[in-house]
């Protein structure tokens, strides 16, 4: 299934990527599962998804928990805990 | 009415406070906050500040917060401007405007709006002091803030 991934702020930086379209295997249904399988990249990917680390998560500019399905097409988004006003 | 805008440009607040309430002799309260860059945060001298946002779910988001507070105070009128970009002591962030028929309910609905913004749109704020850049770091008191509205503060995805 293809997913469009969108990075920001600290995790963007951390990551050294902002924008990726990816082919996720078989057996990913969730933004959770996105988030374990792209751990397996290891390095900076393990550090910066690990469980545990504060992370906010988007599927189709909509705030989620890691339990959302992830649909063809969609952009899944991983994110700090927001900071404006 | 629901108005939202993310920006670069500066703003001005009695032109936004003007065109809101424009022919709508049913307001009998504005209210407004405008949030600002401090000089000083946790102890450190900020020299400038960048403001990153996340294009096209931003407005969605701001537009959802609105969208919430009219239902909550029917009749209420929100304007939401965020900057972004570039910005420096004593420059403007964010504006919220509320209009209502009375003063309790745009007091109420411009804190609503606030509470909510500061934890689910996406903004965030990098810090450059004389120790270089630094991301800004969520506070609790801001998820703490939403639980007066009866609002489930957002899950930490990773815990």
């Amino acid at each position: 299934m293809k997913v469009e991934l969108r990075f920001f702020a600290g995790v963007r930086e951390a990551l050294g990527v902002a924008n990726e379209s990816v082919d996720v295997p078989d057996g990913v249904s969730t933004v959770g599962d996105v988030r374990a399988w792209l751990r397996m990249r290891g390095g900076a990917w393990a550090q910066t998804l690990a469980e545990g680390r504060s992370l906010r998560m988007a599927c189709n500019h909509e705030m989620t928990d890691p339990a959302r399905r992830i649909t063809e097409g969609c952009e899944v988004a991983f994110f700090p805990p927001v900071t404006g006003g | 009415m629901t108005r939202v805008r993310v920006q670069e440009a500066d703003f001005d607040l009695s032109t936004e406070v003007a065109a809101l309430r424009a022919d709508n002799p049913k307001v009998g309260a504005v209210a407004c906050f405008v949030g600002t860059v401090r000089d000083l945060n946790e102890g450190q001298t900020v020299q400038a500040m960048e403001l990153e946002h996340y294009p096209g779910m931003t407005e969605k988001a701001l537009e959802a917060i609105a969208a919430q507070a009219r239902e909550r105070w029917p009749g209420s009128d929100v304007l939401i401007v965020h900057r972004v970009g570039k910005l420096l002591p004593l420059d403007q962030i964010v504006l919220v405007v509320t209009t209502a028929m009375h003063r309790a309910q745009a007091f109420e609905s411009c804190a609503f709006v606030m509470d909510y913004l500061k934890t689910q749109a996406p903004f965030w704020k990098k810090e450059k002091t004389e120790h270089g850049e630094k991301w800004v770091d969520a506070r609790e008191s801001d998820a703490a803030a939403l639980t007066r509205w009866d609002l489930e503060p957002p899950r930490s995805a990773g815990a």
